[in-house]
């Protein structure tokens, strides 16, 4: 039996290409006298590869041929929005006014850098319907962290100062509980109802003085919209609570609904999902927080404001404004400027028209897939759904699992879908197409996951020992996660 | 699917055992759960758990899991054995892969083999 676990191509390391005296860059004899540096500093060996500048670049580029990227193929990942990243982002993001700008610059020096944080929070603000935005947080994640510091502050604020319980629904998104966990409140779970929606019942059973808020996703990673969302929110403000908006999944809202109207405290976008800014591996996220207004004042500091109006004549000048009440910083300098640039690119070149298309196309792709999908694969939460959906990854006698259906599909040139999450359905396989899809390609993938449900009837072996075609097969995840190796090591202690 | 019938069970998938007051995770949670790579206990010797209580997370290459008491009562033993081989819980869900030991506490309320067999196969369908 040949092992499937044998890459079928090898690249060597650096320090195994490493051949003695070869250089990439040879620097000029200094004309100025040397310095000397105290004995103690110096060190007798520097045990770093020794490689020419071609070598470098031949080994990076091998690497990234084994890599799958949005700009190579279908990237279905749910609750990731791996939509296409126009060009016209990278163009902009690389003009010299923009990336060779320093964060302490004067603010005079940097009065387009500022306009252009200042517009982008205007945006971000009429599209979600809240009073004001910070663009600090890097991530989605620490704008969650960040949102929940604030509703904290608001309670302290208000010298209410009992409430410790944050309550989160079961079809959230997994970091929800992780913000919440990392600042020390105790996590209430609010299950789903049959047809998705949080269960107003037990909503109402964990709502009282000692709870700081519900944080929502959505729609949820079902891919849902709650039918109840309203009475999710009054439920909440009446006992005093407030409620976080996870903007994950924003994209299936834009023009449509504004999570600031329906009545959400505070929320988080993410550039890097909604407003195709590059994602997963391609570049830092970028997590702006927005805020209703009783929550403005706590929003991290500084935020870009207009410290000196101006008139017909001259413009406004741009700095920072100290909300009153701030959490305080969240993040060094001002957050992850360049995914600003591409974001107020990506909505300058759409408009409100072009935003409202995205998201109804993109809910469309995601109801196309389910309606060619819904036959081969069970759908536990089987209505309309928003931007993405949920399929049980098992297929009538045969017991193959979301896994192997999912390495399967890279043997046809896609990546796999979310795997095994949300947790409340068995062998999940969670996809969102996003609108920058074609039909094309959209039958393409439907047609590989009816194949593949056939393969796992007829020949389950070819899903359980997938992938076949890519540079490397199934991967040992089960040592990966038990045998850490948290610790690089130097060549001459390698085998030791 | 394995369910002794000495044990008694709780909807969330752990079991326990009225004649040694030991803790653990069941096969169908194991099977659920796959290849266990981490589990961390969260109470010590000594604590009073509450019924419903997290007593331990687990995570497998799927997923990560928290585990409850079955029953309040006084923890006298915790199963240090596991967090240096989490894949005992995999291997023996029911024998060295006990999580905790509880003293004196009282399985009423709790399902029998019988009916946590029920259980499983409405969940498996």
């Amino acid at each position: 039996m040949t092992d499937e676990r044998t890459p079928k191509v090898v690249e060597p390391t650096l320090f195994e290409l490493s051949s003695p005296g070869r250089v990439g860059v040879t620097f000029p004899e200094p004309d100025v006298p040397r310095a000397k540096l105290p004995e103690s500093l110096l060190r007798a060996e520097l045990p770093l590869p020794e490689l020419s500048e071609v070598d470098v670049i031949r080994h990076y580029m091998r690497l990234s041929r084994f890599n799958y990227s949005v700009d190579g193929g279908f990237y279905p990942l749910g609750s990731c929005t791996m939509k296409y990243n126009p060009k016209i982002n990278e163009d902009m993001a690389r003009l010299p006014g923009f990336a060779f700008t320093h964060p302490l610059q004067p603010i005079e020096t940097v009065q387009g850098n500022l306009a252009l944080m200042y517009t982008l929070q205007q945006w971000l603000k009429e599209i979600s319907g809240f009073a004001a935005v910070t663009l600090q947080p890097a991530a989605g994640a620490h704008g969650e962290l960040t949102g929940v510091l604030m509703m904290r502050a608001y309670h302290h604020a208000r010298g209410d100062t009992k409430r410790t319980k944050m309550l989160i629904p079961d079809s959230a998104h997994g970091t929800n509980p992780a913000s919440s966990g990392m600042i020390g409140l105790q996590i209430v779970q609010i299950p789903s109802d049959r047809r998705g929606n949080v269960d107003l019942a037990a909503l109402k059973a964990a709502c009282d003085e000692t709870v700081v808020g519900l944080m929502l996703t959505n729609p949820n990673t079902l891919g849902l919209f709650d039918e109840h969302i309203e009475e999710v929110i009054q439920i909440v403000h009446d006992c005093g609570g407030l409620v976080y908006g996870d903007g994950a999944n924003l994209n299936a809202l834009l023009g449509i609904v504004r999570p600031g109207d329906l009545g959400f405290d505070v929320m988080h976008f993410n550039l890097h999902k909604t407003f195709s800014t590059p994602h997963g591996g391609g570049g830092p996220g970028s997590g702006p927080v927005g805020a209703a207004a009783h929550l403005a004042d706590f929003l991290p500091s500084p935020i870009v404001g207009i410290v000196e109006e101006g008139d017909d004549e001259t413009p406004p000048l741009y700095g920072f404004i100290e909300p009153k009440q701030s959490i305080g910083r969240v993040k060094a300098f001002h957050g992850h400027f360049g995914m600003m640039v591409r974001a107020f690119t990506y909505i300058a070149m759409h408009g409100a028209d072009g935003l409202r298309a995205v998201a109804e196309n993109a809910v469309l792709n995601a109801n196309y897939l389910l309606a060619r999908l819904r036959h081969a694969y069970h759908i536990p939460y089987d209505r309309i759904c928003m931007h993405e959906f949920v399929a049980e990854g098992k297929v009538e006698g045969s017991d193959v699992r979301a896994l192997d259906i999912s390495k399967r599909l890279m043997d046809y040139g896609f990546h796999p879908p979310t795997n095994y999450f949300p947790l409340i359905v068995h062998e999940a396989l969670m996809i969102e197409p996003t609108e920058t899809e074609s039909k094309q390609t959209l039958d393409a993938f439907a047609d590989a996951l009816i194949r593949i449900a056939e393969e796992a009837k007829t020949q389950p072996e070819l899903l359980k020992s997938a992938p076949h075609k890519t540079p490397f097969g199934r991967m040992d995840e089960v040592k990966a996660a038990r045998d850490l190796v948290l610790c690089c090591w130097l060549p001459e202690e390698k085998g030791s | 699917m394995n369910i002794p019938s000495n044990l008694m069970y709780t909807k969330s998938d752990e079991w326990f055992d009225p004649a040694t007051g030991k803790v653990g995770l069941t096969d169908y949670a194991q099977a659920q759960l796959s290849d266990i790579v981490f589990v961390e206990i969260t109470v010590s010797a000594g604590d009073v758990v509450e019924v419903g209580k997290p007593i331990a997370s687990v995570e497998s290459v799927k997923a990560a899991a928290e585990s409850y008491a079955p029953v309040s009562g006084k923890v006298i033993a915790v199963n240090e054995d596991l967090l240096n081989a989490p894949e005992t819980l995999n291997r023996d869900p029911y024998g060295a892969g006990w999580l905790i030991q509880i003293e004196g506490a009282d399985p009423s309320g709790l399902m029998d083999a019988a009916a946590y067999e029920k259980y499983c196969e409405e969940r498996t369908h």
